[in-house]
C-alpha cells in the first residue's frame, strides 16, 4: 500500500475510535455471530437435556405415548443403582476401558518413539498407520466380523499361521472367555494412532537442546528417557488418555457391529445396555435416569481428570 | 537442526526403528486390503480356506451391491433372451435374474445429502462463533467455550431418548433436515473449537488496518480475515464431513427409510445364508475411498482436528 499522508493519518487514529464510527458497533456483530450456534445447542443439546431430566423421574414409555404418565419420584434411580446386571455391564466397560487404553498407551507411545527417530519416509507411513481411525466404526466393525470368522478369517488364520493353533478350533465372538478381548483388538487397532499422533507432537516439542545437555553431562540414555522424555510427554499423553476415555465410556457403533454385546452379555457396554433399555425394553423413564448417571458419571471423572492434567502441565 | 547433532539417532538406530513402523503398518492396513480385495472376490474365493491372496477378480460383488435378484428355474433361464450386458451375464451365471436396483444408491446419496449439508452449516455457523469469540469480549466467553464442548462428553444413546421423541412431535424423524440439524449441533463444537484457533492465529493487525482503510468490521471480515483463514476452514469442513460421513448411533435410531445414511445400511446387505461378504466389502470400499483420500489430504491439521485443536503442534 502506497505510503500516502493520509494513510499515515489514518494509521495514528486509534482503532476503537475508527470502529466506533461506522457501522454495527462490535458488541452487536459478536451476538449476532454467536446467537445461532448457541440456539442451536440449546434446541438439539440443553433442551433434550432438561427433558431427559425431566423423563427421568417418571415411568413414561416411549412406544406407548398416549398412555398416562406418572411421576415416581427417584424409583427409577434407586432400581438403576441396585441392579445387578447394571453392575455387570460397568465391569464390562471397565475392562474394556482399561486394556483398550492400557494398549493403546503402549503401543502408540512406543511407535511414536520410533517414528521420532527420524528415519527416511516416516511422514508416509505415519499417514498410512493413521488410516484406520479416520474410517466409520460401524462399517469396520462389520467387516471384522468377517475377519473374526473361524478357519475362513483372516485373523483366524493370521493367529494359526503363527502360533499353529487350529484357526477353526476358536471363536472370537463367539466365545464367552474370548469376546471381550475381540472387542479389545479391533478398538486398539482402530484408535492406536490417535494416541500415536499425540506422543508424536509431545515427543517433536521436546527442544534438542535439552538431550545435548544431559549428553554433556554424561546422563546415560536411559536416564535420559525416564527424566526428560516421559515427563514431558506425559501431558500430552494424558490428554490422550482423556479423550480415549470419554469416548470409549460412548462406545456404541463398533461394538454393536461386532459383538452386538453377546454372547449373553458379556460386552454389553454401557451404551448398548442402554440402547435395549431405551430402544428395545422401551423403558423410557428408566433409561433416561441412566442416561443421566451415565452423563454425571463422564463429566464427574473427565472434571477430576482435567484438574489432574493441569497440576501435571503446570510441573 | 545440523545433521552433526550428538543427539540425531544413529543410521542402524533410524534403520531398526524403520523396519518396525514399517512392519506395524503393513499388519494393520491389512484389514483394510482386505476390504478392497473381498471386493473383487467371488463369493467362492472371498469364504476360501486358507485365505486367498491370489484370486481371479470378479465384479460379482458390486453388480451384487447395486442389484437386487431373484432365483429362477433353469427352465425359466432357458426361455429368457441372451443377457444385454455385461452384469446381467455375471446374474444369470448363479442362476438368477436381476429384480431392480437395491437400496445403496440411495443411501450413498443420503450420506452425501446428509454430510454436505450439516458440514456447510456447522462451518458456516461455527466460523462466526468462532470469529466472535476470538475477537470480541463476549460476556461468560469462557462458560460458553466450555458449554459447547461438554455437549460432546454425552454418550449419544443418551441424547438420542429425548431427540428421538422431539423429532417426533416436530416431524423430523427420518427426514434429511433433521439428520442435517442434529448432525450440525453434535459437529459445531468442533467447529467452533478448531476454527477459533484457526482464527487466533491470523495477527489482528490485518483487520485493524483495514478498519482503518474504511472496511466496516463486517467487510474486515469478509474480505480480510476470511481468506487468510480459508484452509483451517477447509480442514474444518473436511473433519465435520468425516464425523457425519462415518456417524452410526444416531442415523440407526432416528432414520430408517427415506434419510438412512450409508452406515447402518452396509452391515445389512445380506445374500444367501447370511452376509453377502464381497457385496458388502464393495459398499465398504466405495464408502470408506474418499475419507482415505480426505485422511491423506488432512494430513498437516489431522493432530489439530482430532485434539479439538488443543494439541497444534
Amino acid at each position: 500500500m502506497a505510503d500516502m499522508p493520509i494513510d499515515r493519518i489514518a494509521k495514528a487514529t486509534p482503532p476503537s475510535f475508527a470502529r466506533k464510527i461506522r457501522g454495527l458497533s462490535d458488541r452487536t456483530i459478536a451476538w449476532l455471530f454467536v446467537a445461532p450456534t448457541i440456539f442451536l445447542l440449546l434446541a438439539v443439546n440443553i433442551f433434550p437435556l432438561i427433558w431427559t431430566i425431566n423423563l427421568s423421574f417418571t415411568d413414561f414409555r416411549a412406544n406407548r405415548p398416549t398412555r398416562e404418565v406418572e411421576y415416581i419420584g427417584l424409583r427409577n434411580y434407586e432400581r438403576i443403582l441396585t441392579d445387578g446386571d447394571i453392575w455387570l455391564t460397568m465391569q464390562a466397560t471397565a475392562h474394556f476401558l482399561f486394556w483398550t487404553i492400557f494398549l493403546q498407551v503402549l503401543i502408540g507411545f512406543t511407535l511414536a518413539w520410533l517414528i521420532n527417530r527420524k528415519f527416511k519416509g516416516n511422514d508416509l507411513w505415519t499417514t498410512l498407520i493413521v488410516l484406520p481411525m479416520m474410517l466409520s466404526p460401524a462399517v469396520v466393525g462389520n467387516f471384522w466380523t468377517f475377519l473374526y470368522q473361524p478357519q475362513i478369517g483372516l485373523f483366524n488364520y493370521g493367529i494359526s499361521f503363527l502360533t499353529g493353533i487350529d484357526p477353526s478350533s476358536f471363536q472370537m465372538i463367539g466365545d464367552v472367555a474370548l469376546a471381550p478381548w475381540a472387542i479389545v483388538i479391533v478398538d486398539t487397532w482402530m484408535w492406536t494412532p490417535f494416541v500415536m499422533l499425540i506422543c508424536l507432537a509431545g515427543l517433536r516439542s521436546i527442544p534438542d537442546y535439552i538431550y545435548e545437555a544431559a549428553e554433556i553431562d554424561r546422563a546415560s540414555k536411559w536416564r535420559q528417557f525416564w527424566t526428560i522424555t516421559i515427563p514431558m510427554v506425559l501431558p500430552f499423553l494424558m490428554l490422550a488418555i482423556l479423550f480415549r476415555g470419554i469416548e470409549n465410556f460412548k462406545m456404541f457403533d463398533l461394538v454393536v457391529q461386532l459383538t452386538g454385546g453377546g454372547p449373553g452379555s458379556v460386552t454389553e457396554l454401557t451404551s448398548i445396555n442402554l440402547k435395549r433399555e431405551a430402544f428395545e425394553k422401551w423403558r423410557t423413564g428408566y433409561a433416561s435416569a441412566y442416561a443421566i448417571i451415565l452423563f454425571v458419571t463422564v463429566f464427574g471423572l473427565a472434571s477430576i481428570y482435567v484438574k489432574a492434567l493441569n497440576k501435571v502441565k503446570e510441573r | 537442526m545440523s545433521s552433526y547433532s550428538i543427539t540425531e539417532p544413529s543410521v542402524r538406530q533410524k534403520w531398526v526403528a524403520g523396519s518396525l513402523v514399517i512392519a506395524y503398518a503393513v499388519i494393520t492396513l491389512l484389514p483394510l486390503v482386505w476390504i478392497l480385495t473381498t471386493g473383487f472376490k467371488s463369493p467362492v474365493d472371498a469364504i476360501a480356506y486358507p485365505p486367498k491372496v491370489m484370486f481371479e477378480p470378479s465384479l460379482e460383488g458390486y453388480v451384487n451391491l447395486f442389484t437386487t435378484r431373484t432365483r429362477v428355474s433353469p427352465e425359466q433361464l432357458q426361455a429368457l433372451p441372451p443377457p444385454a450386458t455385461w452384469y446381467e451375464e455375471i446374474v444369470r451365471n448363479r442362476d438368477m435374474v436381476i429384480a431392480g436396483p437395491s437400496r445403496y444408491g440411495e443411501r450413498f446419496l443420503n450420506s452425501v445429502i446428509i454430510g454436505f449439508g450439516s458440514t456447510f452449516l456447522s462451518v458456516f455457523l461455527g466460523t462466526l462463533a468462532a470469529y466472535a469469540f476470538s475477537r470480541f469480549k463476549v460476556p461468560l466467553k469462557d462458560d460458553l467455550l466450555f458449554f459447547i464442548l461438554s455437549t460432546r462428553m454425552m454418550p449419544p444413546i443418551a441424547v438420542a431418548i429425548p431427540i428421538f421423541l422431539m423429532f417426533r412431535t416436530l416431524g423430523l424423524s427420518d427426514t434429511h433436515l433433521g439428520m442435517i440439524l442434529l448432525y450440525t449441533a453434535v459437529n459445531i463444537s468442533l467447529a467452533v473449537w478448531l476454527l477459533k484457533g484457526f482464527i487466533d492465529e491470523i495477527p489482528r493487525e490485518y483487520e485493524e488496518a483495514a478498519l482503518i482503510d474504511g472496511y466496516t468490521r463486517f467487510q474486515a471480515f469478509y474480505k480480510v480475515v476470511l481468506p487468510q483463514a480459508a484452509t483451517g476452514i477447509a480442514s474444518t469442513a473436511i473433519f465435520c464431513l468425516i464425523f457425519s460421513w462415518n456417524e452410526y448411533a444416531f442415523a440407526v435410531l432416528l432414520t430408517s427409510g427415506t434419510a438412512q445414511t450409508a452406515p447402518p445400511f452396509i452391515p445389512t446387505i445380506i445374500g444367501v445364508g447370511g452376509q453377502d461378504w464381497p457385496a458388502v466389502a464393495a459398499g465398504a470400499t466405495l464408502f470408506l475411498v474418499p475419507v482415505m483420500v480426505f485422511t491423506i489430504l488432512l494430513r498437516k491439521h489431522l493432530l489439530r482436528g482430532i485434539t479439538f485443536g488443543a494439541v497444534r503442534k
